[in-house]
Order: structure tokens, then C-alpha cells, then sequence
């Protein structure tokens, strides 16, 4: 009846786990009754949960990231902890196999679950701001897509609880995942949930190409696109191109997990590279698709706050396309050790010193943005000049090991392990944090308090090369990665060093998260009337603070890059149209929750081996989709008036802090209310 | 593509005439565009698919291998099958433009009875090699060729289930925007999956004998 599922999955004996779970019950409770209290739960539905405005789902992908980075993070600083202690005799106090589950988890989590929704989050707060449309090209596919995310969120936590993880390493090689080595759920509860994201990956980037094609704002070519569009266009191509790779590498292992195939077994003819091929081959393209969107979040933040027009947009947009190509040459370069041999090592090491040469060719414009511009130092500004120092560490570092002799050494040592965190941490965090305090003002209303800012900042920045440094120095000395317990007392006090700098990172974490709580209670202070807080230079900064429902109450006119700043210059950035129209909007839905929903149960009951349950999911989710094809009642058209009743209380609003020639419309014929 | 102002009227949809500017609107090409992304998306599940099988088609591990277990004029007529399968939605296609709803009902239901025959004999064939001992966990090989094939199978089924829903609604609906758009993309998923046969065809069993 509940296949492998007993009682004794649940970890009673584990007083960690078991201690975890008090506290995220306790948690759960407690939010569960505050929104109860407040008489909630039908505004979170109604305005929320079954949105398909792009803006809220934004907002709803990004706090999912920041709670799986506070997840991510806690296992963090555990595997450092331990790391800290498990010197010589000493035996730390995480036992192997929770350890293993750990260091698995946490880079599932930071890859999949935190950085991943932060940036599909930005894309999708942003990208239709940016290109002056509406909305996404298919909303409810957006909505789908971010309950499938959400509901692979759930199983991830869930194995916390029920049964275990993968205790396989980040990537689940076989032939260690397979079921001979790994009998339990672990690496079954892996497949499923970055399955089911993976599905809401693709969808989304499919919704992101065809909107970045098909619904630029009239006039705004290909070439006079803001650059984190850009940038966002060529990451979704990626995800598309990509993803498909990885649900073919997690179905393979689960066919051979499942129904006892041999793809990657060693008995029966299986080849366990072929799973290590594929999943880099949709694995390198990833760090792209991460990165991609950050450079584009650096470059807007870093021309805006120069003041200045972005040095080298043409180079900057046929730089990222460039890395988009090669960003699919270069997967081999994580496996060097195969033993492929050394024409093949030699044109993988070739091919990743060539892709470090476009990034090399932004740093070098946004070096170019800011001189002899006016920078000014702001949260944002700090993050993108923190990234510039770091990530030239990071990527001279990964230069160092594209060279297959030196990588035979580096080679699943701790030197790999800075090597990436340099580049990921310096790179995708920073960009994420600094969009975050880029871009809140647009969804929010209201600034991001600047000091808790700057604080978060600078516990990141110095906890970064406090943690990450001495890891360099370990991998030359031949530490190897995801050791539970090392016999070389040498070692412990540059992991202590790493541990205090994790705990730096802590003070971070917690500046970010104060941070917030503070601007959500000075809201009234940090508050923007003018929709555009930071003198800004593209479309999204033209409508108001929060944007309304519809973005724009009339399509922009794009005839150049930097279309708003122009039209600020020429003092025609406000004007009140003679006449608005009536506006067609996507209604909301709840059949992407319930689509999720099914989701988890279809997952949770594969792993489990339910079948009647695994039934029961994919017929609900199946079904779900039926209902949502033969219901018609899909979008509504607000009308003029309204749009014009919206459109004149921001005005009102921006009269009041007195910005200059608002209240004058263009040609003020006779309104016609 | 499709005739999305007629058809939307007569059906009684919503869609002032009078709002022509178009913004937020979908005439159906960018349905039509993202499918197709959807569908590239796809054909690299295919050939994620393919190059699996390329690497393994020699990893009997001692069992049988294509030449002992493929039976060449069964599979042709599984192709033919598929192939008059498309034939036949493409007159479905020729219909609806031309406006013929029950020609197209009848175009769509010939479809569906060649494609579920596909199924038919492909479950057949699988059960037939399972029998004789050469399932899916015999060898690298048996799990690379149930895999391909049985993904390609499992599409034709949800496009057979999608024939269904097509069907149903053409029949209460009629050929409006909405239910045109879909036989569109559902035209295109259907020939995709007859070049992928093609390629299965070629590469796997054509292969597989000589």
C-alpha cells in the first residue's frame, strides 16, 4: 500500500535532523497561524498564489531563493564546522553518511533551488519591464513554471525528513548512484526533484525567448535592447538547449534505478562516462545560464550609476553570444581525468581559455563605464565592484586548471572547490544581491535601506576570502574534496581560518535578511513617488514604483538604446498621452498550483515506489492541464477609464514631490473622461 | 496561419473588434513560434537518445543484438503506418483550412486508428522481445533500444490522448482561433515524431540487421 515508505523513515534516531524539524515545524506553524490570524490565506490565493503577473511570480521565484540560500547555507556552514574539528583522532560530529547527504544537498540546493529561481525571478521581473510589454508571452506557462520549481522545492525538503538524499556528490555519478551502491531513496528523491524543476526550467525558457522575440515594444530592435535582456535571451536559448540534456542523463539513471536497465551499470555492457558526458554537457552551459543574466544585471547597475551609456554595448551583447556558443565546447574540461586522451584533453583545455577571452572583453567595459563617469557608491555599485575584483580571481584560477596537466594534479581538490565558489559566489551571488538592490525599488515601492546594504556587503566580500583563500591554499597541498575526517593535523588550521570566514558570511546573510526587514518597516522614508530612484536609463524605470498590473498604460516608442534617458534629456519622458485605451490581461489561475501540487505527489510517490499514488499524481496533473484547455474565460480587458484613473494618481503623486513638467500632457486637447 | 477574426466572432468569444492595435494579443504566431522551441527542445531529448544508443549498440554483453532479434518487415509496417498517419493529418489539415469541420473530424479519427495501430504493434513487438528474453536489462544495448523507441512511443500516446481532446473540442467548438492554433501545433508535433521514427527506423533497425 505505501511501497518502501514505513515509519522508520522518518530519522528518529538523528537528534540533528530530528532538531531541524522542530525548528522548521515550529516555523511553519507559526507563519501558518499569523497569516490564519490575519485573514490571509484568500488575499496570498487570490493575489499570489494563482497570479500569472510576471512581476509577482518575479517576486515569488526570489524569496524561494533567498529561503533555500538560508538552507543551502546551513549545510554550509556544518561541512565547515565539521571540516574544522575532523582532524587526526578527532571525529567531528556529523557522522559520514549524514555528511555525505550534506555536501550533495548543498550543492543541489545552491545550484538548482537558490540560484537558479533568483535569476529566472530577476528575468522575469525585469524582462518584460525592460522591452516595454505587458506581460510574458504565455503567462499561465509562467505560473506552471513556477510551481513545478516549487513543488520540486517541497521533495528536496521533504528527504530531509522522510528518508534520506543522495549521498552521491552534487551531480549523482553512477556507478555509485545506482542502485547496487546507493539502495536507499537518496539519489531517488534527486531525480525526481530536479526533474520536476527542470521541467518549469525549460517551459520558462521557452516563455522568455518567445517573449524577448515576439513582444518588444515597437521600434526597439534586436541591437537597442537593454543589455540584461540580452543577456537573458542568450541564457534562456541556453536553458533550452541545455536542460533537455540533463532530463535525458536523470531518466537514463532512473530507468536503471527503476526498472533494472544498464545505461551506466558496470556489469552488462553499461558505461558510467556516458552519464558524466551528459550531464556536463548540459552541466557547463549551466554556469553560464547562471552567470549570463548577472552580467547583464552588473552592466545596467554600473551605466547607470556612472551616468553614463554603457562603454561597448556592441561588443558587450557579441561577447555574450559568444560565450553562449562556446559555453557548449568546453565539457569535458570537468572530467580531463577520463583518460580521453591528449588531442581530445588539448581541445577542451584550448577551447576554455578562449571563453574566458569575452569576459575578459566586459570587464574591460565596464572598467571603460566607469571612467571618468560619476560613480556613485551604492549598495549595488559595491556588489558590482566587489564581483570585478573576485571573479578576476575565480576566473584566472579556472584558466590555471583548463591546462589538462595542471587540472591531473587540481583534479576534485580543494583548490576546485575555491575555484568555483570564487567564481559563483563572486559572480552569481553578487549579482544577485546587487539586482536585488538594484531592481526591489521597481517591485516594491520602496528602497532597499542602504547601510544594512553595505553592511551585508562587506561581510560577504571579506567572508569570501576569508572562507575560500585558505582552500587554494589546502588544494595545493593535496586536500581532496568532501572529506569527513583527514589524518593530517597541517590541514586544520587553515579549515578553522575557512570556518571563521563562513561565519563572516553569516553576519552577511543576517545583514541581508535585517536589511529587509528594516526597509519593509521605514517603507514609508525609503519610499520612490518617482518610479525612478536611481536616474535610471531603460524602459522599466519609466512606469511607476511598484509598475501597475499592466506595465504601461501606453506602449513605448523605441527609437534608440537608452530610450528613457533621451527622453528625460528632452523632457518628454512624462508626458500624458491624449487618450488611453482599453488593456487585454491575462486572468489568474489557479491550475498551475494544482499542477505543482500533483507534481509533488507524482514525485514523492516515485520515490517511494506508491505506484497507485504515482497514478493518481500524473493523472492530476494531466488533468489539471485538461481543465485549463477547455476553459475559456481566460483574459479580460480592463478598461480606459481605469487605466487612466491608475495612470492619474501617479501623476498626482509625482506632482506632490514636485517633478518638473509632469502635470503638463503633450497636447492638452479637452480629456475626454 | 489561422483565420482567428472570423472564427473567434462566430464563437461568441470576447474580442471587441474595435481594439485592432493588437498589443497583448496572440494571433497565433507566437503560439506557433514557442512550440517550435518546444519542439527543439524536444528533438534534443531525441538525440540525447541517439547518441546513448550509438555508444551502447554494441554492448551486448553476450546477449542477442539486432540482427537476431529485429524482424525488418514488421517494423516497415509499423512505419507505414505512422507515415499514412501523417498523410492523413495532413488532409486533416488541407480541411480545416478549407473550413470542412466534419471532414476534419473524420481526417483526425483516420489518424488516431493508424497511430494507435503504431502503438499497438510496437507494444507487440516489446512484448514479444521480452518474452524471448531479451528485455530492457539484458544488455546496455536491450536498454538503449527500449529506451529510444519507447520514448518515441510514449510521445505518439500523448499525441494520440492530444487527438482525443482535439477531437472533442473541434466537435463542440468548432474550428475557432483556439481549437485551430492547437490542431496546428499538434499537426507540427506529429510530423516531428515521423522524422523521428524515420531517424529510429534508419539508424536503429536498418542498422541494427546489417
Amino acid at each position: 500500500m505505501f511501497g518502501k515508505l514505513t515509519l522508520s523513515a522518518i530519522p528518529f534516531d538523528q537528534p540533528i535532523i530530528m532538531g531541524t524539524l522542530l525548528v522548521v515545524m515550529l516555523g511553519g506553524a507559526s507563519v501558518f497561524g499569523y497569516v490564519t490570524w490575519q485573514r490571509k490565506w484568500a488575499y496570498l490565493w487570490s493575489e499570489w498564489f494563482t497570479t500569472v503577473d510576471h512581476k509577482k511570480i518575479g517576486v515569488m521565484y526570489i524569496i524561494m531563493a533567498l529561503v533555500m540560500l538560508l538552507r543551502g547555507f546551513a549545510d554550509a556552514i556544518m561541512m565547515r564546522t565539521q571540516q574544522a574539528m575532523a582532524s587526526a583522532d578527532a571525529a567531528g560530529y556529523l557522522p559520514p553518511h549524514h555528511y555525505d547527504q550534506i555536501f550533495t544537498a548543498h550543492g543541489d540546493i545552491m545550484i538548482f533551488f537558490m540560484a537558479m529561481p533568483f535569476i529566472t525571478g530577476l528575468m522575469n521581473l525585469v524582462v518584460p519591464l525592460q522591452i516595454g510589454a505587458r506581460d510574458v508571452a504565455y503567462p499561465f506557462l509562467n505560473s506552471l513554471s513556477f510551481w513545478l520549481t516549487a513543488g520540486g522545492v517541497v521533495l528536496i525538503m521533504a528527504s530531509l525528513f522522510i528518508g534520506d538524499f543522495a549521498a552521491t556528490g552534487w551531480l549523482a555519478y553512477p556507478p555509485l548512484s545506482e542502485l547496487k551502491f546507493s539502495p536507499g531513496v537518496g539519489v531517488d528523491y534527486y531525480i525526481w526533484s530536479l526533474q520536476l524543476s527542470g521541467l518549469g526550467t525549460t517551459l520558462s525558457g521557452i516563455n522568455f525567448i518567445v517573449t524577448i522575440l515576439k513582444m518588444r515594444a515597437p521600434g526597439m530592435t534586436l541591437m537597442k535592447m537593454p543589455v540584461f535582456t540580452w543577456t537573458a535571451l542568450v541564457t534562456n536559448i541556453l536553458i533550452v538547449a541545455a536542460f533537455p540534456v540533463l532530463t535525458v542523463a536523470l531518466a537514463l539513471l532512473g530507468a536503471d534505478r527503476y526498472l533494472g536497465m544498464h545505461f551506466f551499470t558496470n556489469d552488462a555492457g553499461g558505461n558510467a562516462m556516458m552519464y558524466v558526458n551528459l550531464i556536463w554537457i548540459w552541466g557547463h552551459p549551466e554556469v553560464y545560464i547562471l552567470i549570463l543574466p548577472c552580467f547583464g544585471a552588473y552592466s545596467e547597475i554600473i551605466a547607470t550609476f556612472s551616468g553614463k551609456p554603457l562603454f561597448g554595448y556592441k561588443s558587450m551583447v557579441y561577447a555574450t553570444a559568444a560565450i553562449g556558443v562556446l559555453s557548449f565546447l568546453v565539457w569535458l574540461h570537468h572530467f580531463f581525468t577520463m583518460g580521453s586522451g591528449a588531442s581530445v584533453n588539448a581541445f577542451f583545455g584550448i577551447m576554455t581559455m578562449i571563453i574566458s577571452v569575452p569576459t575578459g572583453v566586459k570587464l574591460f567595459n565596464w572598467l571603460f563605464t566607469m571612467f571618468r563617469g560619476r560613480v556613485r557608491f551604492t549598495v549595488p555599485v559595491l556588489w558590482t565592484i566587489g564581483f570585478m575584483v573576485t571573479f578576476v580571481i575565480g576566473g584566472v584560477t579556472g584558466v590555471l586548471m583548463a591546462v589538462p596537466g595542471a587540472d591531473f594534479v587540481l583534479h576534485n581538490s580543494l583548490f576546485l572547490i575555491a575555484h568555483f565558489h570564487n567564481t559563483i559566489i563572486g559572480g552569481v551571488v553578487f549579482g544577485c544581491l546587487a539586482a536585488m538592490n538594484y531592481w526591489f525599488p521597481k517591485a516594491f515601492g520602496f528602497k532597499l535601506a542602504e547601510r544594512w546594504g553595505k553592511a551585508s556587503f562587506w561581510c560577504w566580500l571579506v567572508g569570501f576570502y576569508v572562507a575560500f583563500m585558505p582552500l587554494y591554499i589546502l588544494g595545493l597541498k593535496g586536500m581532496t574534496r568532501r572529506m569527513n575526517h583527514y589524518a593530517n593535523p597541517d590541514w586544520q588550521p587553515y579549515l578553522i581560518v575557512a570556518l571563521i570566514g563562513a561565519v563572516i558570511i553569516l553576519f552577511g546573510i543576517f545583514f541581508t535578511v535585517l536589511q529587509l526587514y528594516v526597509s519593509v518597516r521605514d517603507r514609508v522614508t525609503l519610499r520612490d513617488p518617482s518610479g525612478d530612484p536611481w536616474g535610471g536609463r531603460t524602459l522599466e524605470w519609466s512606469t511607476s514604483s511598484p509598475a501597475p498590473f499592466y506595465n504601461f498604460a501606453v506602449l513605448p516608442q523605441v527609437r534608440e538604446l537608452d530610450q528613457f534617458w533621451t527622453d528625460k534629456q528632452d523632457g518628454v519622458a512624462y508626458m500624458r498621452p491624449n487618450r488611453y485605451e482599453d488593456i487585454h490581461m491575462p486572468r489568474n489561475t489557479g491550475v498551475g498550483v494544482f499542477m505543482g501540487l500533483f507534481g509533488v505527489v507524482l514525485g514523492f510517490a516515485l520515490v517511494w515506489h506508491i505506484w497507485w499514488m504515482a497514478a493518481l499524481g500524473l493523472a492530476g496533473m494531466v488533468g489539471s492541464f485538461l481543465v485549463r484547455v477547455y476553459d475559456r474565460d481566460t483574459d479580460y480587458w480592463v478598461p480606459a477609464a481605469e487605466v487612466e484613473r491608475i495612470e492619474r494618481a501617479r501623476l498626482m503623486r509625482m506632482q506632490k514631490v514636485g517633478m518638473v513638467g509632469v502635470a503638463t500632457p503633450a497636447n492638452d486637447e479637452q480629456q475626454a473622461a | 496561419m489561422s483565420h482567428a477574426a472570423i472564427s473567434a466572432t462566430a464563437d461568441g468569444i470576447h474580442v471587441p473588434v474595435a481594439h485592432g492595435h493588437g498589443h497583448g494579443h496572440d494571433d497565433g504566431s507566437r503560439t506557433l513560434l514557442g512550440f517550435w522551441i518546444y519542439l527543439m527542445s524536444d528533438c534534443l531529448i531525441f538525440s540525447g537518445l541517439f547518441a546513448t544508443f550509438a555508444v551502447l549498440a554494441n554492448a551486448t554483453a553476450g546477449g542477442p543484438g539486432g540482427k537476431e532479434l529485429f524482424e525488418l518487415p514488421y517494423v516497415l509496417g509499423e512505419t507505414m503506418l505512422l507515415l499514412v498517419s501523417s498523410f492523413t493529418f495532413g488532409l486533416a489539415m488541407l480541411d480545416m483550412r478549407a473550413g470542412h469541420r466534419q471532414r476534419v473530424l473524420v481526417w483526425l479519427f483516420a489518424t488516431f486508428l493508424l497511430g494507435a495501430g503504431f502503438i499497438g504493434m510496437e507494444v507487440h513487438e516489446f512484448a514479444h522481445l521480452i518474452h524471448e528474453g531479451a528485455g530492457p536489462d539484458r544488455s546496455a544495448f536491450l536498454s538503449a533500444y527500449f529506451t529510444l523507441v519507447g520514448t518515441h512511443g510514449l510521445h505518439v500516446t500523448a499525441g494520440l490522448l492530444w487527438l482525443v481532446v482535439m477531437m472533442d473540442q473541434i466537435r463542440r467548438r468548432g474550428l475557432n482561433a483556439d481549437t485551430r492554433r492547437r490542431l496546428s501545433c499538434l499537426s507540427l508535433f506529429w510530423h516531428f515524431l515521423d522524422i523521428v521514427w524515420i531517424c529510429v527506423f534508419t539508424f536503429v533497425y536498418l542498422r541494427g540487421v546489417i
